[in-house]
């Protein structure tokens, strides 16, 4: 059976969790009629509607979290999660340390990632790599619906705060609220996923662990989210010119998956980092990082957004990593003219 | 619970906090603490007359003077001592400070960010609501954080969500080192008021009133209707000891030198008239530091008369055991 994209995925996880703790509730703006489903079937008491003040019930997510709960905060987009940072930053992320361990924050917050739609710059950022610079936060950014729901358990379970984005390219709800992708004449470039097969009972995938997508030897390429699929498509063209590309899909961003990387980028002849967040200070460096100091000196490069994302939809291709600056990129890194 | 404060109760607690606060700045003065030190003397008739009415399972949420909520919640002073001193059997292991208290226990928990305390007592009151009902959570701030967009929109959070929460104001008419009402548009209760929250206004000088103000408020939260108290109080150990603020006042010759180099670059009266907007700060802050009226304690001594004298001696000798067998432990003379 064919499953659901990943918004459902990730309800069904939801749903499944809460109706195992009764700890687990719901707090976000919208999320009566964005999370109906989770609403008729566990009430207003634990699918909460929360007003514009992400700051308050973001700060609300932790104190209820501190009080027992195992709240989700919904924050609808990363991007709007700045106006509460100081809540994720001082908050969630250090009683647990502050306190020694002694009282953890298990929250999970979930919110809508990525851009490629036209909603430009304040809705349409990744930011995963200034969110995994936090110590002790817990960030995934799960590129299909089989692997968020199975984070989404994880991270339910786990007993410290963490993040959860959902790309939204890969969201056919966000993609019909936001895009309007059911109107006429409209075309954005989603990719091609492939499809699932979707089990009677979710079971976790465990956070931290990346997964080799295609192995081919050559060229690693890591990516995530939206940038797997455009990876995997790169792949297959370069394969016909005469490149081969391993892929790998590292689905938690922190705690990065190092011994995967390690691994894969040993066994390669170059590396390369596909990477939807900013390139400078982000996970692209970090990966380089990460192989330097184990070591590992191979040919790198990276692919991410080379700013601001802006509106027009040609100038949004130039700044969002796509599969012809994928391609020219590691044909550039292999010394293919 | 009686009809009344039992006064001689509040006053021995309050003797507790403030020889706490002074072993506290005693420590730190001796170089053995690092790092700010906020105090909150000044506020014991405040955290008294709330706290009274509490019960081990309701929540705190406490900002960076915590400690005298924290012994009137049943922390003991000894961790709190050690964990100053960055002991490894300290509260926390040494990993918070002063700033970071944490009970999980008590369900007590505090920060260094002002404001930050009013959407964490949502949090904990939600929490309250759905696990301990009964219970409440109480969130203390400063009348500095009434500026905090944080905590305007916790309160708003709390009326619409009707949460059991009951926030404290210490109105000590300072943020940090700015006098609040020189940059506060209306008035705090107003404010308070118009979201609809149950307000009241107590003298925080004054436990008993603080009591009587605090009782309803905390009952009708046990019910699912927040409320804010706002109590007046003194803050005579300034924003944090030593702050700028205190320095000057202590030695008023720092300042006369500052004015005197400013005066270097600037014509003489438009230095001089820079300098007017401080003299009212000034003046506050040598006011809180120096007159001995509006002290929670010397309120209820008075109010006691003869007894007081017992009570405060032997508060003073049963925390001091506890301070001199934290110190003992962490090999520090007393």
């Amino acid at each position: 059976m064919t499953g659901p994209d990943i918004t459902t995925a990730i309800d069904r996880a939801i749903a499944q969790a809460m109706s195992a703790d009764e700890r687990i509730l719901v707090i976000g703006e919208d999320v009566p009629a964005l999370r109906r489903t989770l609403l008729t079937r566990f009430g207003p008491d634990r699918v909460i509607e929360a007003p514009i003040s992400e700051s308050a019930f973001l700060g609300a997510g932790v104190g209820a979290a501190l009080g027992g709960l195992r709240p989700i905060v919904e924050i609808m987009f990363i991007d709007f999660l700045s106006v509460a940072l100081h809540q994720l930053v001082n908050e969630a992320a250090m009683i647990g340390p502050l306190s020694n361990g002694r009282w953890p924050v298990p929250m999970m917050i979930r919110a809508a990632c990525g851009g490629g739609y036209g909603d430009a710059g304040q809705h349409e950022q990744a930011l995963w790599g200034m969110l995994a610079g936090v110590p002790g936060l817990t960030v995934v950014a799960p590129s299909t619906p089989l692997d968020a729901a199975g984070l989404t358990l994880s991270l339910l379970a786990h007993d410290g705060p963490s993040i959860l984005l959902e790309h939204k390219l890969l969201s056919e709800m966000w993609m019909t609220e936001l895009a309007g992708t059911h109107r006429e004449g409209v075309e954005f470039d989603v990719p091609e996923t492939p499809p699932e097969i979707w089990p009677a009972s979710l079971q976790p995938v465990p956070i931290g662990e990346a997964i080799v997508r295609r192995e081919r030897g050559e060229v690693a390429i890591f990516s995530l989210a939206v940038g797997v699929h455009r990876a995997m498509q790169a792949a297959c063209e370069l394969e016909q010119r005469g490149t081969e590309c391993t892929v790998i899909d590292l689905r938690t961003v922190s705690p990065l998956d190092v011994a995967t990387v390690c691994d894969v980028a040993g066994r390669c002849e170059a590396v390369m980092v596909v990477d939807e967040d900013y390139g400078p200070f982000g996970l692209s460096g970090e990966i380089a990082a990460v192989l330097a100091e184990a070591g590992i000196h191979r040919p790198f490069a990276r692919v991410a957004a080379t700013g601001v994302i802006p509106y027009a939809v040609d100038l949004e291709r130039e700044v969002l990593p796509s599969v012809p600056r994928i391609v020219a990129a590691v044909e550039r890194l292999v010394g293919v003219d | 619970m009686s009809d009344g404060p039992d006064l001689e109760a509040l006053f021995s607690l309050m003797v507790r906090m403030r020889a706490f606060e002074e072993s506290l700045a005693s420590l730190w003065r001796r170089g053995l603490v690092s790092g700010e030190m906020h105090l909150g003397v000044g506020e014991e008739g405040v955290v008294a007359g709330v706290l009274d009415h509490l019960t081990d399972r309701d929540g705190l949420a406490l900002d960076y003077r915590p400690t005298p909520a924290l012994l009137a919640h049943g922390v003991s002073p000894g961790s709190i001592v050690l964990e100053v001193l960055g002991h490894h059997d300290g509260l926390n292991s040494g990993h918070g400070g002063h700033m970071h208290l944490f009970s999980p226990e008590l369900l007590a928990t505090s920060t260094g960010i002002v404001g930050s305390t009013a959407p964490l007592a949502c949090g904990l009151a939600l929490a309250a609501r759905r696990l301990r009902p009964g219970s409440i959570a109480v969130g203390f701030f400063g009348d500095g954080a009434v500026n905090q967009g944080m905590v305007m929109e916790a309160w708003n959070l709390a009326c619409v969500w009707q949460l059991p929460v009951v926030f404290v104001c210490k109105d000590n008419q300072w943020a940090a080192t700015t006098r609040t009402d020189r940059l506060t548009a209306g008035s705090i209760a107003g404010r308070a008021r118009s979201f609809g929250l149950n307000t009241r206004v107590a003298d925080g000088t004054d436990v008993e009133a603080v009591w009587r103000a605090a009782k309803p408020l905390v009952d009708d939260a046990r019910i699912g209707e927040p409320g804010i108290l706002i109590a007046r109080c003194r803050r005579p150990s300034g924003h944090m000891l030593d702050d700028t603020l205190s320095r000057t006042v202590r030695n008023p010759a720092d300042l006369l030198r500052m004015t005197r180099e400013s005066m270097t670059d600037q014509p003489g009266l438009s230095a001089v008239r820079h300098m007017a907007g401080l003299t009212g700060t000034i003046a506050k802050a040598i006011g809180d530091r120096w007159l001995p009226h509006r002290d929670p304690l010397r309120t209820a001594a008075r109010r006691l008369g003869d007894r007081a004298e017992a009570l405060e001696r032997a508060a003073r000798a049963g925390l001091q055991r506890d301070v001199d067998g934290a110190l003992a432990r962490a090999g520090v003379a007393s």
